[in-house]
């Protein structure tokens, strides 16, 4: 299975290419892409210098255009698109059908992927987008076990790709306004969900109160770090009950199933994090090269899950969606 | 000055409500409200499916005789081959017109003409053509879409006759999790239609008692209620065709009647604004999106 790594720098790029990456992913440094963070990105000259390395190393390129085309200025996507092609990135990651018929139609000779963002959950769906638009790759949502994953992989006619490790997105992707509603800003339409231009952190007596736009999304006392407010990893009262309603703080980490997901049929492996620091994709590419090392030599040896759990947000994980016990 | 050519539709009703509450609740849409479409259906959970089959076909008629256009909706998030299965029967009916919630509806209409429903990324006139190549013919956009994309998109694609969420808790998100069986200690797999106790939603509150959110199964609303009644005007001028009307528990033949006398500029939007909060006095109204700042705030129409 190929191990696509995130890179939010042209740095984070070379760490995950050394480490051992088959192909790391990116995006322009605007809202074109769903990682539209302060400080992070690519220009396209920055772009086509990592491509160009990559290539050398025998390592693939996808440009990530996955946020959907504003109404009025879809020039601005479909240059990214001409963009990628131009720094010869390998594939690009889109969700926009729009996006994806010029993409199509304009450089038929650039794989496309189908971003997570386009919330393709079933077969039928997948199938119908690879026909119109020639779709070689699909990124599944974090909306299915793996079950669901593998007889999604049997039945569509492109390879598929799931995330496996990093951020947890509760709600199904690309189909979540929870962060427009409460900031006016959206994954969908501006690349960024609970955005920190619209985080404040207050203290409040003993708490420390963590706000997003004008709302409550925590209060940590004292004994608790107060980690960031993303909006469905808060704190809320429903019915009386007082908790985290929709998810826990955790992050995703279903390296235990990576035999499972092998025997799927998956054809690529996901590490979320474009944000994220040069220490946590090499660390992160080290232990999950190492334990697909091991299950190609049967080795026993246990795998070394607290240096993972060290880089995951708030210490805490889950297998998410790929556990049907989750729902 | 002439009436309006705006049109108005009852979408699905996003909620668990028991078999007799339903159908009597579209009887009386049928007998006494005065919309154009009404769109019937199970959107948000296909473990509720069961409720209401037995009385579909009933309604259905009662809807039709009245001069009603019935449109039946496909499901918004299908991962099951169950769900798949009722999506390609529904695709392949032709009693009624289809609203597609997810894509795989849309590939399995095969081109014949059908709408799309408001959970289908339509963010620019280039995707509303692709559908319109598809076979769709109406479009209701998302919700959190700004006056000016809604703008653009009718401008970019005059052949698509476009809606927007007009009135109701705005559906914000869909997981694979149920939070509202969570919340009661219950799994998706065995959740007891927990759902059905909440006809409204159940609100999700900040820890500083901000109403919020509100849970509907596995979707997320939001805790206002979105009301565009005041933006009529504009949505007008820009050439939208209809405005979708999200049940609530409310009278919603007397929302229908307000939204309809605001739209034929029989009352001015700040008296229907009126009518309505008196109609629905648990809503706080919102309509951020619609200007372009955050989907839970109110802007109120110049007097």
């Amino acid at each position: 299975m190929e191990l696509i790594c995130p890179a939010g720098t042209p740095a984070s790029f070379r760490d995950a290419v050394e480490a051992g990456a088959n192909a790391v992913y990116c995006g322009f440094r605007d809202e074109t892409n769903a990682r539209n963070f302060p400080g992070l990105n690519f220009s396209q000259s920055e772009l086509s210098e990592c491509a160009l390395d990559a290539r050398k190393s025998g390592v693939a390129t996808l440009v990530a255009i996955n946020t959907f085309m504003r109404a009025g200025s879809e020039s601005l996507w479909y240059r990214a698109v001409d963009a990628a092609a131009e720094a010869g990135a390998n594939a690009i990651i889109v969700a926009d059908l729009g996006l994806l018929a010029y993409a199509a139609e304009k450089h038929p000779q650039l794989r496309r992927h189908l971003s997570v963002q386009a919330g393709a959950a079933n077969a039928d769906h997948i199938n119908f987008l690879v026909e119109a638009f020639g779709i070689r790759r699909v990124v599944l949502p974090r909306v299915l076990t793996v079950a669901e994953v593998a007889a999604i992989s049997a039945k569509v006619t492109c390879e598929t790709e799931v995330f496996v490790y990093g951020g947890l997105c509760v709600m199904e992707e690309g189909r979540c306004s929870l962060s427009s509603y409460a900031t006016g800003k959206s994954p969908n339409m501006h690349g960024v969900c609970s955005p920190a231009s619209h985080v404040r952190y207050r203290q409040n007596g003993s708490e420390m109160v963590s706000e997003l736009g004008a709302f409550t999304i925590n209060r940590f006392p004292q004994s608790e770090a107060a980690g960031y407010p993303t909006l469905c990893k808060g704190r809320f009262v429903a019915s009386d009950t007082v908790g985290y309603i929709f998810e826990d703080p955790v992050s995703l980490d279903v390296l235990s199933q990576l035999g499972a997901l092998r025997d799927a049929g998956v054809t690529a492996l996901k590490i979320e994090g474009r944000q994220r620091g040069r220490a946590y994709i090499s660390q992160v590419v080290k232990e999950i090269r190492k334990r697909l090392g091991a299950m190609e030599t049967a080795d026993p040896t246990p795998p070394d899950g607290d240096a993972l759990r060290r880089l995951s947000e708030g210490q805490k994980t889950t297998e998410g969606s790929y556990d049907k016990r989750w729902r | 000055m002439p009436e309006s050519r705006l049109g108005l539709t009852l979408g699905p009703l996003l909620y668990l409500w028991d078999e007799p509450r339903w159908r009597d609740f579209y009887f009386r849409i049928a007998d006494e409200a005065d919309v154009d479409t009404v769109v019937l259906g199970e959107v948000v959970c296909s473990k509720r499916d069961h409720f209401h089959t037995g009385s579909l076909d009933e309604v259905a008629k009662r809807l039709t005789s009245a001069g009603k256009q019935v449109r039946l909706a496909s499901l918004a998030l299908v991962t099951l081959e169950r769900e798949m299965k009722s999506v390609r029967r529904l695709a392949a009916q032709d009693d009624f017109e289809v609203e597609i919630g997810e894509l795989a509806a849309h590939g399995a209409m095969r081109g014949r003409l059908h709408a799309v429903g408001p959970m289908v990324n339509v963010y620019n006139g280039a995707t509303a053509r692709v559908l319109a190549r598809g076979g769709a013919t109406s479009i209701c956009l998302p919700p959190e879409l700004p006056a000016a994309s809604i703008r653009a998109i009718v401008a970019g694609a005059p052949e698509l006759a476009f809606e927007v969420f007009a009135f109701g808790r705005v559906p914000l998100a869909i997981s694979a999790r149920c939070a509202h069986a969570r919340l009661k200690g219950l799994t998706k797999d065995n959740c007891q239609f927990i759902c059905g106790d909440d006809p409204d939603g159940l609100q999700v509150d900040t820890l500083d008692n901000q109403p919020f959110l509100a849970l509907n199964g596995v979707q997320t609303m939001s805790s206002t209620c979105q009301s565009l009644l005041g933006d009529i005007p504009q949505l007008d001028a820009m050439g939208v065709r209809s405005l979708r009307l999200s049940p609530q528990v409310c009278d919603m033949v007397e929302v229908a009647r307000t939204f309809r006398d605001v739209a034929n500029r029989r009352v001015v939007p700040a008296e229907g604004i009126a009518r309505l909060e008196a109609c629905y006095p648990a809503a706080t109204f919102s309509n951020g999106f619609f200007h372009d700042i955050p989907g839970h705030q109110q802007v109120l129409p110049e007097a």
